[in-house]
């Protein structure tokens, strides 16, 4: 007999389990709009110029392979820590911070998640957007936190549940743990506006709340970097000291490398110091140091002025393509002559949208129109293209009417 | 301001071996010598990029249908089923009954703590936190910190080392499996032992493994340095490929860090033996959500450089003529040593030094003989008196043998 007998399948992951329930698909018609990885209008996969000028370089150079520090590459969590919080922010000259390389997103967010469990007396409570990306919540349970949630998506207007928000937050018990999607909200595509990021700065600061700000899409929600960066940078002028998971997947379009960072801001540099002491003993047992190959890229791109030129572009590029695709969304279910108000698909910003779909009209739309999404509704942008949008409004008109 | 609620972190000690390093590259003394951190050197002292890996990455630079996609949560399948294959064998039987599966890991250390998590929430029962853990006296001082990280709360040493008779310990090791409790956990090195350098003998692992059997104790295998102890893949797979003969299910978690030199690609794989296909099947599926919440799914450079050598039998050979380069050197210098130290007339018996296989030797130097060779000689090397073969080369050999010398003549 085996030790395993006992063992469950586990439940396929629904985000990945959509991709490979497309793959299986034979229609030629068939959509992914699945998995959160951008595409080109002819929806292929993009591999930045910048990039590939970035990997020719680095050849080049005839490295070696020698292990990173356990903390990564250096150039590359300076760089990181710049491009987040801006080359002018205090707390970057200053020094009191540390970022440390990570797994891409999941990755930074782990690291996190264990640090503030073994250091963060105060409170076990992680407090979630209703609702947020769907490993927030395994990932942090697996790091020994508990989850909370507070309100944030209005299904009734599918825009943002202001009020809402900062009602539950002011109830927030002190010292809690809040996280705070930066831009590009996951999955609903729902950002507050400046104005209410303020509010939510005011709320947070006044409940002592400890602020997590996961960043996974900077520069490809707005197309701007320093936009999609404000409200990181607003928590900080307001002297919240945050933590931050960085992820380059999307926005240089790293995803298979792995490159991501965690920042903590803190007191001053000494205290950086002594926390980047514990988040080495954390890493060290974990995978012991992070993959070169993402975090080389990264780094030569944010380091080289034309590079980083290119890269901004291109960027921008992605995140006007999406924002196209959502219009033409819109106007297309018009033209289908849809009585729905469909207007938070150009309201939403980022990669996702949250159509307001509900799960069997979903269904239908997989079943009947070969077109794949996630149960909630949430459609990943990125994958529409001008030679489809017909088609998925089309189909969406189909289930809805 | 509130005061920060880092404000009571205190500093943590650094990581012993990386320190070392760091100390050695601040030292002006033009004699210096790093015989700490396990990366292979060149006998110029420099690190060595594989000419198939050199290869390899030229042939994935210039095949553009190649993205930079995210792999499956599991990682690359062909890399998944070659590191298996190379690790049990071509014609291993658990691959022809399909048995057999593997994760790809952030290199060996993330390998061990995929399994470690496993291992702690479905072995023995449900999240039993209470399974000893056994870990070799000594061992890499990282065993610990992953299985207790994974949540293990009994960690406990097997004995390994006999330090007066410089080799193994086996029938301390025997004795501790026999009075280990039903269903223990053993963490075995398949090969260069870390840090000594001594293996057991093939007839001393069957009756490692006929006592395992017995007592019902879980193999964990360690093997950080396939092809690269002996020179060749099969001999130093054979611990391993005899436990799977004799029935047992395990886990072995591989890194290629040394035998293809990718250290920071962070290349590795667990590869999990099971009683039948339904069992594999089940567990990978749970490691599936142990790995989506540690790093969603690993990095793809390291991986395919290491499935595509591995399943082109021309690049194949190459790598194994790489491998065997590096096995080789360290072999030479292991030889050229403890002749040297022989000739010198240096105190004590040497020939463990030949003895022992692998990137280490536990030279048997003690904590102040040690410290004489670091502050007084420059040579930098653990407080347990491990040194890293390949740290040695013509040019530092009689520089290395001497100092030795003196601090076991002038150190007790």
């Amino acid at each position: 007999s085996s030790w395993w007998s006992h063992v469950e399948m586990g439940p396929p992951d629904p985000i990945l389990g959509v991709t490979e329930a497309y793959k299986r698909d034979t229609n030629s018609k068939k959509m992914n709009l699945g998995v959160g990885a951008y595409r080109d209008d002819n929806g292929k996969p993009y591999v930045l110029n910048c990039v590939r000028k970035a990997e020719a370089m680095i050849a080049s150079k005839k490295m070696d392979k020698e292990y990173l520090p356990i903390a990564g590459l250096a150039e590359f969590t300076r760089a990181s820590a710049e491009l987040a919080l801006g080359e002018n922010s205090e707390a970057f000259k200053s020094g009191r911070y540390v970022t440390v390389q990570g797994i891409s997103g999941t990755g930074s967010l782990r690291i996190g998640a264990n640090f503030l469990q073994r250091f963060f007396k105060a409170s076990r409570d992680v407090y979630l957007p209703k609702p947020s990306w769907g490993n927030h919540t395994p990932i942090f349970r697996d790091a020994g936190m508990q989850l909370q949630a507070y309100r944030y998506y209005d299904p009734k207007t599918c825009s943002l549940d202001f009020s809402g928000a900062m009602d539950d937050i002011s109830k927030i018990p002190e010292k809690s743990i809040i996280l705070l999607h930066a831009c590009a909200h996951n999955p609903t595509g729902v950002d507050p506006r400046q104005e209410q990021w303020k509010e939510l700065a005011a709320v947070v600061k006044k409940r002592n709340l400890l602020v997590y700000f996961d960043m996974a899409y900077q520069g490809f929600a707005s197309g701007d970097i320093n936009r999609d960066a404000w409200a990181v940078r607003h928590f900080i002028e307001q002297g919240i000291n945050i933590v931050l998971s960085q992820s380059f997947a999307k926005n240089m379009g790293l995803y298979g490398e792995r490159a991501g960072a965690f920042t903590v801001i803190c007191s001053d540099a000494d205290e950086a110091k002594r926390v980047e002491s514990q988040l080495k003993i954390l890493i060290r047992p974990m995978y012991s140091n992070p993959p070169m190959n993402g975090a080389r890229i990264a780094s030569m791109i944010l380091n080289t002025p034309d590079l980083r030129k290119e890269w901004l572009t291109e960027v921008k590029g992605m995140a006007d393509r999406i924002i196209s695709m959502r219009t033409q969304l819109v106007s297309n279910l018009k033209k289908e002559g849809s009585s729905h108000n469909w207007q938070h698909i150009t309201d939403q910003i980022g990669m996702f949208c949250f159509t307001g779909l509900k799960p069997e009209q979903v269904e239908r739309l997989m079943k009947e129109f070969s077109i794949y999404m996630t149960k909630d509704g949430r459609i990943s942008v990125a994958g529409v293209s001008s030679g489809n949008v017909g088609y998925l409004a089309h189909a969406i008109h189909q289930v809805t009417k | 301001m509130a005061a920060s609620i880092f404000a009571a972190v205190p500093r943590a000690p650094p990581v012993a071996v990386f320190k070392l390093t760091a100390d050695f590259r601040e030292d002006g003394d033009s004699r210096k010598v790093n015989l700490g951190v396990g990366a292979y050197r060149t006998d110029e002292g420099q690190p060595w990029v594989l000419p198939v890996v050199k290869k390899v990455e030229q042939m994935i630079a210039n095949d553009n249908s190649l993205n930079h996609e995210y792999l499956p949560i599991l990682g690359l399948p062909e890399f998944r089923a070659n590191a298996s294959r190379i690790a049990l064998g071509d014609d291993s039987p658990a691959i022809k009954e399909n048995r057999v599966g593997g994760v790809q890991s952030l290199g060996g250390t993330g390998a061990l703590r995929i399994g470690a998590e496993f291992l702690r929430r479905w072995y023995n029962g449900n999240n039993n936190t209470a399974t000893p853990i056994y870990v070799s006296a000594p061992s890499w001082e990282n065993h610990n910190s992953v299985f207790m990280d994974a949540g293990f709360k009994d960690i406990r040493t097997y004995h390994y080392w006999d330090a007066a008779k410089r080799g193994l310990d086996l029938q301390g090791l025997l004795n501790d499996m026999e009075n280990a409790p039903e269903f223990s956990i053993f963490i075995l090195h398949a090969c260069a032992h870390n840090p000594t350098g001594t293996d057991p003998t093939p007839e001393q692992w069957k009756q490692i493994a006929a006592v395992m059997k017995r007592r019902n104790l879980f193999p964990f295998f360690d093997s950080a340095y396939q092809g690269f102890a002996s020179g060749s893949l099969d001999k130093d797979a054979w611990a391993v490929r005899y436990f799977v003969s004799e029935g047992f299910e395990l886990f072995c978690a591989q890194s290629f860090s040394k035998n293809f030199g990718l250290y920071n690609e962070r290349v590795g794989n667990l590869t999990v033996v099971g009683k039948d296909a339904d069992n594999v099947q089940r567990v990978l599926s749970q490691m599936e959500k142990i790995v989506r919440t540690t790093w969603s799914n690993p990095p793809s450079q390291g991986a395919r450089i290491v499935a595509t050598t591995l399943s082109s039998p021309q690049l194949f050979d190459e790598w194994y003529g790489n491998v065997k380069t590096m096995a080789d050197r360290v072999l030479l210098m292991r030889s050229e040593l403890r002749s040297r130290l022989e000739a010198l007339g240096t105190p004590g018996t040497w020939n463990h030094i030949t003895e022992q296989i692998g990137m280490f030797s536990f030279t048997g130097l003690n904590p102040k003989q040690v410290e004489y060779m670091v502050k007084e000689k420059h040579i930098y090397l653990m407080a347990s008196g491990r040194i890293n073969m390949c740290g040695l080369t013509t040019k530092n050999l009689d520089y290395v043998a001497k100092s030795i010398h003196e601090a076991v003549t002038k150190i007790q």
